[in-house]
């Protein structure tokens, strides 16, 4: 193999897994460490440069970070890595001195967002700083978007909601409520927009076209537009027998909001074995602990009407045939089943929906009527119109659409400033030691043999009582000072210099997770095979050192298990292997935008 | 010395021996020597080969005397039994505890102050009775623990670190051993574990008196340039003569060697030593000839290493065959067949009357 490239950006981000599974890439050990030292506020800022909204974040993020957390690997559960997020949110203190400074005079320029959810509030809060005049056009008469209308308030409550949205409709947001955009025409041409941004999200709930669907329409429901009714007070109540059809996260809100409207009886209803649910497991844990039912290897085969009423929904009951690695060979149909139902909520998916975007306008859209969209600088294939969120690719996540957003206010920022939108900043790494003398380090290096907090919920009998008590309680500041002690630093790199290198074998023998190795160089694939413990992740990366003065031989790190103890560092005479924290620079908008100004020719 | 607790998780797929423990379950404390310390590596590589032989922890015995080396007992197989004797003294302890339980596997460790200097008489009579033990010297030509004086094993113009050059002549343990009649007589360099942890595993299978002088460069005294037994200097003079396997005996022959490339030789217990590709024919059963080539090796100022002797039967002398000492541990012996009473000891006196 060739020797490691540490200096490319990459190289260290991924290291620490958590923060290059993020998809805004939130510098999580370095908040988890402030958490630690109980300087809450500047955890929670640490958060807000990158996601926006740690708060509601803390609470529903789909947390890719937590089954990419190295913690996951060599012990059996992650660290709980968004409840420690929640309670910097909920520990922090008044942030309003240390919120972007919005500049007096406006650059004059303008820029439209349509839909005032994740994407649109995150591209508003990137451009506001730098003396933009930002426009949200909503549809509905609150912002939030999604976050408001299908996360049910027994999840995110409202109040962490408005705060959060607030900070940014502060900065100087003209929030347009009730107020669709119904043709994107007339706003280019009358609106004098700069730039328009549509972040309109996938608010189309998918149907399923069953015998007696027309029939029963008084009790089926489509899952997000319900939840959306809840959310705005429209519906209060639900019959005592639901049926849930679909087993994705907002199955899991359906069936949750159904018992506290009164239902005394839900089933969730699985096409599939439990392999194949698309609910995050945290989701289903909490929605089974609520006795919520979920019966599998069920398809939906029509609704029952009696007397003009739903009574109930005929099923095929399905066999498959799984491989060792669990995929399906085949599947048969073994029987039917009856389950009577007063109501049925369809939560099989979501899409997104342009019917107010004219399709002359340059704006191209693919055989599926998706817009096409550019992935990196997410503009449409007409310039200054940008797309994000769940509006640009179908429906993902809040963490997911706040990146998006971020990344499109760069787009915009180059576009108005007439760059051309796709040479953008590129993201760099610092390193800087951790060493402050003889055995001493400035991090909290030793290993904490606990398991993962449980974070405390409200009681099954009280939690029912009202539509939005919040069931999870969050950490206490003591649960979280406790579980901020299982993180292991992996942003605290272990940096090699392979010239000081005098093959003592001091680090080889004292890693407590066999994960250094001095061999001779081969293939990456043959070498995996020959290390002190063989590295069969390959989805983690080798490091491979220059060849050592001594032997030519090199140095070879297993990144998968490394626990960061810095005991390699410790052990090494020559101080060949150091420990240096590395800080991962994500430009936004506010980067990209001083990168711009200094490059302007000054006038002295 | 470090301050950071070893955490106790290991690697999920860390193999596991015959007795279901991996490699971790034979490790001690924490080391307290300067970090780089050969010794530490000599520790790793006696873990290694304890856990490649699946000894049981209650069946070692670790002894030693004074000195950076002799602290090292404590950092591997803490489940053993230990005993850290009085200053070059570890041979008498050993020969004790030998004498009252032959069932146990002995691992001396000592250093080239302890064994050359002050225990220079223990380690020779160790040598003549044969003692039925593993005999390990830490050697790095130096007393680190009193800040680096040149020790009896610093080669003649080999520099201090303040820049004194020594002028006297070194007693090669080696040498020594080959001499005094030693069946197991062999050299390692810390810095290679692919040469010493067999080295170990078939010196503690050996029957009889077996050395390895292991080459263990002080990293804080005597790793400068000048010195000749630095990490730098042993790696360049390092000359093996023989590169020397361990197959246990349970083992599967796995390799077949191409006649005349590999020389196997059987220990008492059915495991073998395989020998392979030497420089050139090194022949490591001829006790004259091993002597003459680590001679002409350090004429030319470099260390021969490796397998340099083996009497594979022990030798004639072996020291529990000398001296008819019971099968038995003397403490599962009954009473009356330890002691005589004293019809007995009246038997006795009276030989003498």
């Amino acid at each position: 193999m060739d020797a490691t490239d540490t200096s490319h950006p990459d190289y260290y981000h991924r290291v620490v897994d958590c923060q290059w599974a993020c998809p805004a890439h939130t510098d999580v050990p370095e908040y988890i460490r402030l958490i630690a030292q109980g300087r809450y506020t500047d955890a929670y800022l640490v958060n807000r440069e990158s996601n926006v909204f740690p708060g509601i974040l803390g609470r529903v993020c789909d947390r890719p970070c937590e089954p990419a957390c190295r913690r996951g690997r060599v012990e059996d559960k992650p660290v709980a890595i968004c409840r420690l997020k929640r309670v910097a949110a909920d520990l922090r203190d008044e942030i309003e001195g240390r919120l972007p400074k919005i500049p007096q005079r406006k650059n004059g320029r303008r820029i439209a967002c349509i839909g005032a959810g994740c994407a649109s509030l995150t591209v508003a809060n990137d451009l506001l700083p730098l003396g933009y005049e930002v426009t949200i056009f909503e549809r509905y008469g609150q912002p939030g978007g999604l976050m408001r209308s299908n996360i049910p308030s027994f999840r995110l409550p409202e109040r962490v909601l408005d705060e959060e949205i607030g900070m940014i409709l502060g900065m100087g947001v003209d929030l347009r409520l009730g107020t669709p955009v119904e043709s994107l025409r007339a706003m280019l041409e009358q609106g004098g927009f700069d730039a328009v941004f549509v972040g309109s999200g996938a608010p189309k709930g998918k149907e399923l076209t069953l015998p007696g669907r027309e029939a029963a329409s008084a009790n089926v429901h489509i899952g997000i537009s319900w939840l959306e009714s809840v959310a705005f007070g429209h519906i209060e109540r639900i019959g005592e027998r639901v049926l849930i059809i679909g087993v994705g996260n907002t199955a899991m809100d359906c069936c949750r909001t159904s018992l506290r409207l009164g239902a005394r009886e839900v089933k969730v209803m699985a096409r599939k074995p439990r392999g194949f649910f698309k609910a995050s497991p945290w989701e289903l844990e909490d929605a089974e602990e609520e006795r919520v039912e979920i019966i599998v290897n069920r398809s939906p085969k029509a609704f029952v009407v009696q007397n003009g009423r739903l009574t109930g929904m005929r099923f095929e009951c399905m066999e498959y045939e799984l491989d060792a690695r669990g995929r399906i060979l085949s599947e048969r149909v073994s029987g039917e089943e009856f389950l009577p139902a007063d109501d049925v909520i369809l939560a099989i998916g979501q899409e997104n929906a342009f019917p107010w975007i004219e399709r002359d306008l340059g704006i191209e859209f693919d055989r599926w009527d998706v817009p096409v969209v550019d992935a990196q600088t997410f503009q449409s294939t007409r310039a200054g119109v940008f797309f994000g969120g769940d509006a640009a690719f179908g429906p993902k996540n809040i963490i997911w659409a706040v990146e998006h957003g971020h990344q499109a206010a760069i787009s915009i920022h180059r576009h108005c400033e007439g760059e051309p939108i796709a040479e953008r900043a590129a993201p760099q790494v610092t390193l800087h030691s951790r060493k402050m003398g003889m055995h001493e380090w400035s991090y909290a290096n030793d290993y904490a043999p606990i398991e993962r907090r449980l974070v405390p919920h409200v009681s099954l009998k009280e939690r029912f009582k009202k539509l939005n008590i919040e069931v999870e309680l969050g950490f206490s500041a003591e649960q979280a000072a406790e579980e901020a002690q299982r993180c292991l630093n992996c942003d605290v790199q272990t940096v090699f210099a392979a010239k000081l290198c005098i093959e003592c074998d001091a680090c080889m023998d004292i890693c407590p997770v066999d994960c250094l190795t001095i061999t001779g160089n081969g293939p990456e694939a043959e070498l995996r095979t020959r290390l002190k413990a063989s590295a069969t992740n390959v989805a983690q990366p080798l490091y491979v050192s220059a060849a050592l003065p001594q032997t030519g031989r090199v140095m070879v790190k297993d990144e998968d298990l490394c626990v960061h103890c810095g005991l390699c560092a410790e052990r090494c005479p020559t101080a060949a292997w150091d420990m240096q924290k590395s800080h991962v620079h994500w430009p936004h908008a506010a980067d990209e935008a001083a990168a711009l100004e200094a490059r302007k020719p000054k006038i002295a | 010395m470090t301050y950071i607790t070893k955490p106790k998780l290991t690697h999920p797929s860390l193999p596991q021996n015959a007795l279901g423990m991996t490699r971790r379950a034979y490790e001690g404390a924490l080391s307290t020597l300067c970090a780089g310390c050969g010794h530490d590596s000599v520790t790793a590589a006696i873990v290694e080969a304890c856990w490649r032989l699946a000894l049981e922890p209650q069946n070692l015995v670790k002894l030693s005397g004074i000195g950076c080396s002799s602290k090292t007992t404590a950092y591997f197989v803490s489940g053993a039994h230990g005993f850290n004797a009085v200053h070059g003294r570890m041979p008498s302890i050993a020969t004790g505890a030998n004498a009252a339980n032959r069932r146990l596997a002995y691992i001396g460790i000592s250093g080239d102050g302890d064994t050359l200097s002050i225990g220079l008489g223990q380690f020779c009579h160790a040598i003549r009775r044969n003692l039925d033990m593993l005999y390990l010297i830490e050697n790095n030509g130096v007393y680190g623990l009193t800040k680096g004086q040149f020790s009896a094993s610093a080669d003649i113009g080999s520099r201090a670190k303040k820049g004194e050059v020594n002028r006297q002549p070194p007693i090669d343990p080696v040498l020594l051993a080959l001499d005094l009649g030693a069946t197991f007589v062999a050299r390692g360099f810390s810095g290679d574990k692919q040469q010493l942890v067999p080295l170990i595993e078939a010196g503690l299978q050996h029957r009889g008196f077996a050395l390895i002088d292991i080459l263990s460069p002080c990293v804080t005294f005597n790793d400068h340039q000048g010195s000749t037994k630095s990490y730098a200097y042993t790696r360049e003079h390092d000359e093996p003569a023989v590169q020397a396997d361990f197959v246990p005996r349970e083992a599967p022959i796995l390799v077949e060697y191409a006649p005349g490339e590999a020389r196997e030789i059987a220990l008492h217990d059915g495991s073998r030593v395989v020998l392979r590709k030497a420089a050139e024919a090194y022949d490591p059963t001829d006790r004259e000839a091993a002597g003459a080539a680590v001679k002409a090796r350090m004429a030319a100022g470099e260390y021969l290493t490796g397998l340099i002797y083996l009497d594979p039967e022990g030798g004639s002398g072996e020291f529990h065959a000398l001296n008819g000492t019971p099968q038995e541990p003397l403490n599962s012996l009954p009473f009356e067949s330890l002691c005589p009473g004293s019809t007995g000891l009246q038997k006795v006196l009276g030989r003498y009357r």
